[in-house]
């Protein structure tokens, strides 16, 4: 199995060259939102372990938001933010890049503080950020295993056309036809790789210290209702700063959007100030990583099944966070699907950032109310200037079904009511 | 007919609790404003019958809309306007985007359009007239019209096809029903199953709505013959007794559709075809069986029992009704929680996404927050199927005026056009819209979106290829619907 993981790399954008890092951004695509995967600055599509990447300049509108905490970060950057998700290590992964495209690389972070030396690697490692915590939809799904199942499915699909639907019966006897005709003239289906050494342990090691963290914390379990006080104190003094996004922010936003099945979404915000909020998040995130790492890793984040890959990074010493993911749909029906599904789960992390909609309990609230969860999740937007994705066209839930065929299509036997649910799905 | 009656009725235009079925004629004008002016003065007296005139006999009925152009043209002030939705601001054809999400692209681009493609005209005047009094009235109402500063820019015709639609289906039987004296509250246990009876705040603005809350929409100071804010009262609420119309003129390919149908499934089985593209039978019954447990906002009455009360969750494997019909996509009849009431314990589960859910379960969102309150009209001559088989038929030029109400466009009417009828991957479908209105056009990354798929039952789905686009936008606008207070306010 090839576990999948992430890369970022930050860095502080000179705030005399952002004009010309936007314009230099855009050149690798098409049309804005849609990226040229064959660019010359960083050709995507030669990367066949890359699943999603981006480039966002994250300028962020809000950050007066903080003058409600009578504080404010006048240091804080534009940041500009090289980030996706690969198969193996993102360390490797930045080290492929900066082998093979350390001209297009040089020229995008030139307009940063402090730009490459000499060594690119080196100073992309220096720049790297780890997330908070962040999702894969799929853990060992690999690009080529995507691709290949693709592929799959619609030689199925083909072959089934030719064969007519209802010639063979019953349905064992149509799947052991697919199957033959698969092994004879259908496309390559890869073999898992072999699971890299150390990666479970690595797991079972991460496992044991949150245990442990759990086990030193328990105690403070006794002072629940304390924390309770403490946290609904500040769930009903915190301000709530969520006017609607001006029409242009929106307009400069939703021109990227809807170009392919999926979109990307990056969004940027101030964590609310001092330690309880962020002890607070560090608790959550915890607790998420314990989720996407053990519990959701085939196909949902809960009951949403929408989402590629998504993480949450802090920047600016734990001040800022941003959130970055990939996800099918427009951006109506996600918000939908957040309110509806998730609200939960999205209040327990940003009802610690300034200006979320007032909830109760961490749990309650919050997201649930619509329009001022909708204009600050919108507000707190920022357009994702480059974006990649290495199967356009497919959705999560394609890509499930997808894998659902070749498993079932290696299978040594099915009974005759299963062989009648896998034809379904092709 | 609705048999509750709201306590402000009268402020409510008649639209929202009735079609007009008794008045078969209609027409839709559609206005430009010359002189704010006197057109103003017009509207201030123009007779428009509220839900309050409903048990009284009505030879002929005027309903009234406007956009934000004619907000605009009138003179409301910039902050008043800005406070409406932004979608219905900005206007249907209003940008690209929009346009690639409502699938108003290619054939169905804005350039393309009769009508509304540099932006709504800025008065919709709603006519409905008993048989043979439509023309003489019309006549007489153009006349004023114009003598008040108002030009008639276009007139969309209707034809009466009773209760059909042009490609021969029984239409509008299936419609959510209007909380009116607010019976339920949302958000209970209750919603974890499919429902039929909606918040008033879905169809009305100034109301609370499917999550308890009030929709955005302009409250002013002062403003005193407006109705208050019940969640400010301090303020004026211009939208309160309001909502959103959505108009889109829809040319439908009657010939085109029987041809395709017959052709693919030969003259015997065109419409058993026709029926599954559609999800319910020419007579308008159901594809799935009815269920004996009630549905709240279903029946008493035993048509719309036998017509409505099911769902599509004991259909999970699309054999009665294929995923991608269009009424499975239009209204998907889904709860808040697939599998509906199981217990506290089995609830926080469920909101966990414990146990993991099937691939095909859980795709869909909860319908309660994905109504529209469809009030269109068809046009064109009526064909029966048969004859549009014929080689010989000549083109009915017919399709639907199609009309629906809400209060968030974007939540509703935008929801169900982009995510559930255009998408080509609507509940773990893979490369088929809407096999009536969809236009099939390719993906970005080229995959095709005209298939359609018809699951059978040994296993194996019959998928059609290359539907043609059997229905082409032409025309299309948003409108805000007042209250008749709020009317009389911008023409004052």
């Amino acid at each position: 199995m090839t576990p999948q993981s992430t890369f970022m790399v930050a860095a502080a954008v000179r705030p005399d060259r952002e004009q010309d890092l936007r314009a230099l951004l855009e050149a690798m695509n098409l049309e804005p939102g849609q990226v040229d995967p064959a660019n010359p600055m960083l050709p995507f599509a030669r990367y066949d372990r890359l699943h999603v990447a981006r480039f966002v300049i994250l300028r962020d509108d809000t950050l007066g938001d903080l003058a409600a905490y009578d504080t404010a970060l006048p240091d804080a950057p534009v940041w500009l933010v090289f980030l996706g998700d690969c198969d193996g290590a993102g360390d490797d992964m930045l080290a492929q890049f900066a082998r093979t495209a350390e001209p297009g690389l040089r020229q995008i972070f030139a307009h940063c503080e402090a730009p490459p030396g000499d060594d690119m690697l080196a100073w992309m490692r220096r720049h790297a950020v780890s997330p908070a915590a962040q999702y894969v939809n799929w853990y060992g799904r690999t690009v080529c295993q995507i691709r290949e199942e693709a592929a799959l499915r619609g030689f199925l699909r083909d072959s089934l056309a030719e064969i007519g639907p209802l010639a063979v019966q019953p349905a064992t006897s149509l799947r052991r036809h697919l199957a033959e005709a698969a092994r004879r003239g259908g496309p390559p289906l890869s073999p898992p790789a072999a699971t890299p050494p150390g990666w479970r342990l690595q797991r079972l090691l991460w496992l044991a210290r949150t245990l442990l963290i759990g086990v030193l914390l328990s105690p403070l379990l006794l002072l629940s209702p304390l924390l309770l006080w403490l946290l609904r104190a500040r769930e009903r003094a915190d301000p709530v700063i969520a006017p609607p996004p001006t029409p242009a922010h929106v307009a400069t936003l939703s021109r990227l959007e809807d170009h392919d099945v999926s979109n990307p979404f990056s969004a940027f915000g101030s964590v609310k100030p001092g330690r309880f909020r962020l002890w607070t998040l560090l608790l959550v995130f915890r607790t998420l990583e314990f989720g996407t790492r053990f519990i959701y890793t085939r196909g949902r984040l809960a009951r949403v099944g929408t989402i590629h890959f998504a993480r949450w990074v802090f920047l600016d010493n734990r001040r800022r966070l941003l959130f970055a993911s990939n996800y099918d749909g427009s951006l109506d029906s996600y918000m939908d699907d957040f309110i509806n599904k998730a609200a939960f789960g999205l209040n327990l992390v940003f009802s610690n950032g300034v200006g979320w909609p007032r909830t109760r309990f961490l749990l309650f609230g919050g997201a649930e109310r619509e329009q001022e969860f909708k204009h600050y999740l919108r507000r707190h937007q920022v357009p994702t200037q480059v974006w990649y994705k290495a199967y356009p066209g497919l959705t999560a839930a394609e890509l499930a079904t997808n894998t659902r065929i070749r498993e079932g299509l290696e299978r040594a036997r099915m009974s005759e009511s299963e062989a009648r649910q896998w034809l379904a799905l092709i | 007919m609705s048999q509750q009656r709201p306590a402000e009725a009268g402020d409510i235009q008649a639209l929202l609790a009735s079609g007009f079925a008794s008045l078969p004629e209609a027409a839709f004008l559609l206005l430009r404003i010359v002189e704010p002016q006197r057109a103003r003065a017009w509207l201030a007296r123009a007779p428009v019958t509220t839900m309050a005139d409903l048990g009284r006999h009505q030879p002929t009925v005027l309903q009234l809309a406007l956009s934000a152009n004619g907000l605009r043209r009138l003179g409301l002030d910039a902050a008043a306007l800005a406070a409406f939705a932004p979608e219905f601001v900005a206007g249907m054809a209003g940008d690209k985007a929009r346009s690639r999400r409502l699938g108003d692209i290619g054939a169905n681009a804005p350039t393309h359009w009769r009508w509304g493609a540099a932006g709504e005209p800025d008065i919709l005047l709603l006519l409905y007239a008993e048989s043979g009094k439509l023309a003489t009235w019309q006549g007489e109402l153009t006349e004023a019209l114009q003598q008040s500063g108002l030009d008639v820019a276009s007139v969309l015709a209707t034809s009466d096809m009773g209760d059909k639609e042009p490609f021969g289906f029984t239409d509008g039987m299936s419609q959510p029903r209007i909380d009116w004296a607010d019976t339920r509250v949302p958000g209970t246990p209750d919603d974890l199953d499919y429902g039929n009876l909606v918040a008033t705040g879905e169809f009305l603005l100034g109301y609370p709505n499917e999550y308890g809350l009030y929709t955005d929409r302009p409250l002013l100071p002062g403003a005193g013959a407006l109705p208050r804010a019940t969640d400010q009262p301090g303020l004026a609420d211009l939208g309160r007794n309001g909502t959103y119309l959505v108009l889109r003129e829809l040319h439908q390919d009657v010939r085109g559709f029987w041809r395709f149908v017959a052709d693919r499934a030969g003259p015997g089985g065109a419409e058993a075809l026709a029926e599954a593209m559609v999800g319910r039978r020419l007579s308008g019954d159901p594809l799935v069986p009815p269920q004996d447990a009630p549905i709240r906002g279903i029946g008493p009455d035993p048509t719309d029992i036998a017509r409505n009360r099911f769902t599509y969750a004991g259909d999970a494997d699309g054999l009665h009704c294929p995923f991608g019909a269009h009424v499975r996509r239009a209204n998907p009849r889904t709860g808040d929680l697939p599998g509906g009431r199981r217990g506290w314990l089995g609830r926080i589960l469920g909101a966990l996404g414990l146990p993991p859910a099937d691939l095909r379960s859980d795709l869909v969102a909860s319908t309660r927050f994905h109504r529209i309150l469809r009030r269109g009209r068809e046009f064109g001559a009526w064909v029966e199927p048969e004859r549009a088989m014929r080689p010989d038929c000549p083109d009915p030029q017919s399709g639907l005026q199609f009309i629906c109400l809400g209060a968030s466009i974007s939540r509703q009417f935008e929801f169900v056009q982009n995510a559930w009828l255009a998408s080509a991957k609507f509940d773990g479908l893979s490369d088929e819209s809407d096999p009536l209105t969809g236009n099939r056009m390719p993906l970005g990354a080229g995959a095709p979106t005209d298939r359609f798929s018809l699951p059978q039952a040994n296993g194996a789905t019959r998928r059609l290829h290359q539907l043609p686009a059997f229905v082409t936008v032409r025309g299309g606008g948003y409108f805000f619907l007042p209250g008749l207070r709020a009317l009389r306010f911008l023409a004052g």
